[in-house]
């Protein structure tokens, strides 16, 4: 006699539509889509020392104050904020021959060769009553000149877009050419 | 030769839902893969200003977050900006403390790594902003970050 085979019940599959359903509207109702991101910036190490200034000479230094209406001065003239992506570009684009550009130094950087990079700190100062948006605003607007000359080295150097680049070493080496030279002052008022 | 079908009723045909499951499920995938969760209820209002410079914050539990705003409960707490970590407010002198627990959470060989995430009211005054960067500087936090939204000019 031959054994009848024993049909295995099949699942209802029917429900799964409403369960996926159940799991997608938790997930809907729970996901926030912030991705978090911002200007990623690195703070001094606090200062040993207080009465020991560093000396810079005065054309490596772009002065830039922020007061409490926040409004703008740059290197002791008023500026206006759409004004200054172009003169930080201009103060650190290096310029050998020119006296009262910041110094430059050539330094023996790593997959690209001697390169010609810029001595100059952006010096940036803000009132205690400065606005955060102004400050960030302000942020903002240097980091976009120094992105625009290191997209210029990558384009020059490695026929690449700064941001395409995915070799950490090229990326290093566009990072030392033109660092992100911003000091930050200790706190004090500006009148 | 061709004839035209006069009358007869064409029927539609259903339309079948068994791919619907499919459907559904690719769209959790989605979903579960975009979402992330927020650990901490915010306490204070959060309008981040905008900029276009922005840099991803990658690995997500390096970060930890300092929230500054106006509360939220204008009438219990009032409009002056406060500060809050974790769950609560917290004054100026917690700062030290809470890096601390943060570095202590993460593994050793993460410690150096851990990213302060400053999440910022546009509206909050500077004045807040630097004694909080000053009691980072102070613990040895560097690494920080300006939270902000894309977009603007």
């Amino acid at each position: 006699m031959a054994r009848k085979k024993k049909k295995v019940p099949e699942i209802n599959a029917s429900s799964m539509a409403d369960i996926s359903f159940l799991l997608l509207i938790f997930f809907l109702v729970t996901t926030t889509m912030d991705t978090d991101s911002g200007i990623t910036r690195r703070l001094p190490p606090p200062v040993e020392n207080p009465d020991m200034d560093v000396k810079v000479k005065e054309r490596n230094i772009l002065n830039v104050m922020i007061n409490k209406y926040d409004k703008l001065m740059v290197n002791g003239k008023p500026c206006d904020i759409t004004e200054l992506k172009d003169k930080t570009r201009d103060f650190i684009t290096p310029k050998p021959n020119d006296e009262k550009a910041p110094e430059v130094e050539v330094k023996e950087i790593e997959m690209i060769g001697n390169f010609m990079t810029n001595k100059g700190v952006v010096s940036l100062k803000n009132d205690r009553g400065t606005s955060y948006m102004m400050y960030i605003a302000v942020q903002n607007e240097l980091a976009k000149a120094f992105n625009e000359l290191r997209e210029e080295v990558a384009m020059t150097y490695f026929k690449q877009h700064y941001a395409d680049i995915t070799d950490k070493d090229k990326i290093d080496a566009v990072n030392k050419a033109v660092p992100v030279r911003i000091s930050e002052a200790e706190p004090e008022e500006i009148k | 030769m061709a004839k035209f079908r006069k009358g007869g009723q064409k029927e539609v045909p259903a339309i079948s839902t068994g791919s619907m499951p499919d459907i559904i499920f690719m769209l959790i995938f989605f979903f579960m893969v975009t979402t992330s969760m927020r650990e901490t209820t915010l306490k204070v209002k959060m309008k981040l200003p905008e900029a276009t410079e922005v840099q991803k914050l990658e690995k997500k539990s390096l970060v930890s977050f300092i929230y500054i705003g106006p509360p939220t409960n204008a009438k219990l707490y009032g409009t002056e900006a406060r500060l809050q970590l974790n769950d609560s407010y917290a004054r100026i002198e917690d700062i030290i403390p809470f890096i601390e627990q943060e570095r202590l959470d993460r593994a050793e060989a993460d410690r150096p790594l851990l990213t302060t995430s400053l999440k910022i009211h546009e509206e909050v005054r500077m004045g807040l902003v630097t004694d909080v960067k000053q009691e980072l500087r102070k613990c040895g936090a560097f690494r920080i970050n300006y939270s902000t939204r894309k977009g603007g000019n």
